[in-house]
């Protein structure tokens, strides 16, 4: 049992690090908010840096690193992606905005596409020169999402796509999006259903920012009005949508989960600000028999995420498939940070209720607060994961289902939908 | 980055998990639950001692197996799942470690073999009227005659040899440690009243007993400290095989039981809580292993990881030790049952050492922030 890399390890970490010091600048220690419920201040700006970095780091062969070459990768083992992951996080670098395509879309069309679609998307989306969106969720199927209603008819050589996506994150700056619709409303709901690739560009599409409870607004709603698709666009076959967009969820859980406090952030950084701030007797808080505790068990578990992810790591380099770390780590996270955040505020006494600039370490507690149920709700919800790690790893029986067998005009809808 | 148990130390576990899924089956540990004069499951402590389990991590020289702590890590999470009887923690993980690190030559020779060998059990003496804080240690040495009461104590009933906490002079550096022999005239041990039927406590009087000195005189406090940390690692395995064999049994009786016409398990508000309790094991042995890596490695790392370990570990155990009682209804409420005895053993290995309080706060403190005054 150690810590250490094997000499391969060894020697991909230090060509990694090599090429990320003439190539970026060490990220400064603390101070920095938590990258990921930062609110960009000049989008515009911020994607422009990030696709800027992403062609760089295709251009020097450290993008999609596990993809096939032919594809735009450099076809290695997925620690020497974990390696890379580990090292690109202490240098200054825009943030990750290829996720859906690269993590989740590509995984996708190199399991169901054709060779052509392959040719065509795989080279622009890991050079970062085409962002990609995820059109899955509807108002009326989140968690269910095989409930989801947007509906394509076969016109030709085209369909047409009618319907409301939503919880689209970057959709106003994506060049294209993974689409789940209906084609069938008369079978079973899981067998209906058919995946297209859509250009955002196409007539029709309407995108409208939706404002979270954070204040920000990084997903939006999008609209289908009679939007054409070529058929050539399609990702598997007619009627077998669920199949393909269970491949993208699988690689979803994957994506979403890692993370902790952020990058910029570690234990000494909490630790510091704990000691900094000033109980209710005023000693500092660090002193506070009940902030010692409350910190203690919140460390305890911070560590045994990134531990675990040690574990997940140590899978992959045995060759083994990574186990249900995925769903734990998720489940974990979400609701750790949630709690985190409240910590962070409840040391920051009276200052826990500012916000943005005013409020200490730039709102960074608050931001994870306010941030965190976008983690226990987005790529499988709290209740989904338990449902995985129940039934998947646990072996326990699904719960008995009144829509599976029924035509999915005929499955109950309530009366919010039906309207 | 190999941050698992290596295939080795995995059949040492595969061997440890068949012969104690035989021998230290639910129906033996209720036997020693209910016989009032069952200090412990002899039986399987001799056999333990003849598998080489009780001195893993003593050297060979020694009369141990000379493996390592790795071996004892995972033989310690299956002695905690089949919640087996034995004084491993107080013979093997307190006593003997004791002597590793501060016996002379002559005093590992001694006892060591003997202790390895399981022929001598050792019981660890701190605690006076339950407080574990240096000034709770009045039992007084006075060339080298003890006096004084210590309660409770784990395991001094089927103990030989007992490591008891002495003040030698006032303040904290006024504590050495003494190895006392139990038959001493001067030694007097009566049974407790337990909880946990299957973990013996006792109240221990020493009326001018002989003890002999291990380690430097008034080093004893910052000796046990570091005892502690590292026995702190091997009971969080045991806490952890505890937890795991309590969220197998709810599985287990979730798919077997039925409910409004289907199983348990397939409700929701079962499998969640299934779920939780999996995750925090998990979580836990993330933790437990790093513990584990620090203790084979005697890493300076190792105050941090012990707490680490001991925390997620105590929660974890306390957790799916109560979840698995809920989960099976009445039934899990009776005594023939078997989920009690997992309730009682989390209870008891939570005292062992103090209480996740104590390890919450060390935790705070060996990240650099001790408490000031």
């Amino acid at each position: 049992m150690d810590f250490e890399d094997s000499p391969e390890e060894a020697a991909f970490r230090a060509e990694a690090r090599s090429w990320l010091e003439k190539n970026a600048k060490p990220r400064e220690k603390s101070g920095r908010g938590l990258g990921l419920f930062e609110e960009p201040g000049d989008e515009a700006k911020m994607v422009q840096e990030a696709k800027a970095w992403q062609a760089r780091k295709a251009d020097g062969g450290w993008a999609c690193l596990t993809w096939p070459t032919a594809y735009g990768g450099r076809g290695v083992s997925p620690v020497q992606s974990v390696i890379w992951g580990q090292e690109e996080g202490k240098f200054e670098v825009p943030p990750n905005i290829f996720a859906i395509g690269i993590g989740m879309a590509g995984p996708t069309i190199m399991s169901h596409g054709t060779e052509e679609q392959k040719q065509k998307y795989l080279k622009p989306m890991a050079r970062g020169d085409e962002i990609w969106c995820q059109l899955f969720s509807e108002p009326g199927a989140g968690s269910d999402l095989a409930a989801l209603r947007t509906k394509a008819q076969r016109d030709g050589n085209d369909w047409i796509i009618n319907g409301q996506k939503v919880w689209t994150s970057g959709a106003h700056y994506s060049r294209y999006g993974i689409l789940v619709t209906r084609s069938d409303f008369t079978v079973p709901k899981h067998k209906g259903l058919t995946y297209f690739i859509v250009d955002m560009k196409s007539p029709g599409i309407e995108i409208r920012p939706i404002k979270q409870m954070t204040g920000g607004a990084n997903f939006n709603e999008v609209f289908f009005t009679d939007v054409r698709i070529p058929d050539a666009n399609r990702l598997g076959e007619v009627g077998q949508g669920w199949q393909v967009a269970i491949t993208t969820l699988m690689n979803e859980r994957m994506t979403i989960g890692g993370g902790g406090m952020g990058a910029g952030f570690g234990l000494a950084d909490l630790l510091s600000y704990v000691s900094s701030c000033t109980a209710y007797d005023g000693r500092s808080a660090i002193e506070d028999s009940h902030v010692r505790q409350r910190l203690a068990d919140l460390i305890c578990r911070l560590r045994g995420l990134e531990l675990t992810g040690n574990r997940l790591v140590t899978a992959l380099s045995q060759g083994k498939m990574p186990g249900p770390e995925g769903s734990i780590i998720k489940l974990a996270m979400g609701i750790l940070l949630q709690e985190l955040g409240a910590f962070g505020m409840d040391i920051s006494c009276a200052n826990g209720s500012l916000y943005g600039e005013d409020a200490p370490l730039k709102a960074l507690w608050q931001s994870i607060y306010l941030g965190s149920p976008a983690i226990r709700i987005a790529g499988g919800a709290d209740e989904v994961q338990r449902n995985i790690i129940g039934e998947r790893v646990l072996g326990l029986p699904t719960e008995i289902r009144v829509d599976k067998a029924v035509p999915y005009s005929e499955v109950p809808t309530g009366p919010r939908a039906a309207a | 980055m190999n941050f698992a148990f290596s295939d080795d130390q995995e059949m040492v576990r595969d061997a440890a998990r068949r012969l104690l899924s035989e021998r230290s089956t639910m129906e033996r540990v209720h036997q020693i639950m209910d016989d009032p004069t069952a200090y412990h499951d002899q039986p399987l402590w001799e056999q333990m001692a003849e598998n080489g389990w009780i001195g893993l991590a003593v050297p060979e020289e020694y009369g141990g197996s000379g493996l390592g702590y790795l071996e004892a890590c995972v033989v310690a999470e299956e002695v905690g799942r089949a919640l087996a009887c034995v004084p491993l923690a107080s013979s093997s993980y307190l006593v003997t470690e004791a002597l590793l690190l501060m016996g002379s030559e002559e005093q590992k020779k001694r006892y060591l073999p003997e202790l390895a060998s399981g022929q001598m059990i050792g019981a660890l003496a701190v605690a006076e009227g339950g407080r574990l804080d240096p000034q709770g240690i009045r039992l007084k040495s006075q060339k080298d005659k003890l006096t004084g009461t210590k309660d409770p104590v784990t395991d001094a009933l089927c103990a030989d040899v007992m490591l008891v906490a002495a003040r030698t002079s006032e303040g904290s550096d006024g504590i050495s440690l003494f190895l006392v022999k139990k038959a001493d005239e001067h030694v007097k041990c009566q049974a407790l009243q337990v909880m946990d039927q299957t973990k013996p406590l006792a109240k221990v009087a020493f009326d001018g007993a002989p003890g002999e000195l291990l380690g430097p005189a008034g080093a004893g406090w910052a000796l046990i400290q570091q005892l502690f940390d590292r026995a702190a690692v091997l009971l969080a395995f045991e806490q952890l095989g505890g937890g795991d064999h309590a969220l197998q049994m709810a599985v287990a009786y979730a798919k077997e039981r039925y409910v409004f016409g289907r199983p348990l398990g397939s409700f929701q508000a079962i499998k969640h809580r299934l779920a939780d309790m999996f995750t925090k094991l998990e979580l836990a042995r993330s933790n437990c292993y790093y513990g584990a890596w620090a203790l084979s490695k005697n890493a300076p790392e190792l105050g941090v990881a012990a707490c680490l370990a001991r925390v997620a570990a105590g929660d974890a155990f306390e957790f799916a030790s109560q979840e698995n009682v809920q989960i099976h209804g009445g039934i899990g409420f009776t005594w023939q049952a078997d989920p009690h005895m997992f309730v009682k053993r989390a209870r008891h290995l939570e005292y062992q050492l103090g209480d996740r309080r104590l390890w919450r706060d060390r935790l705070i403190t060996k990240l650099g922030y001790p408490k000031a005054g």
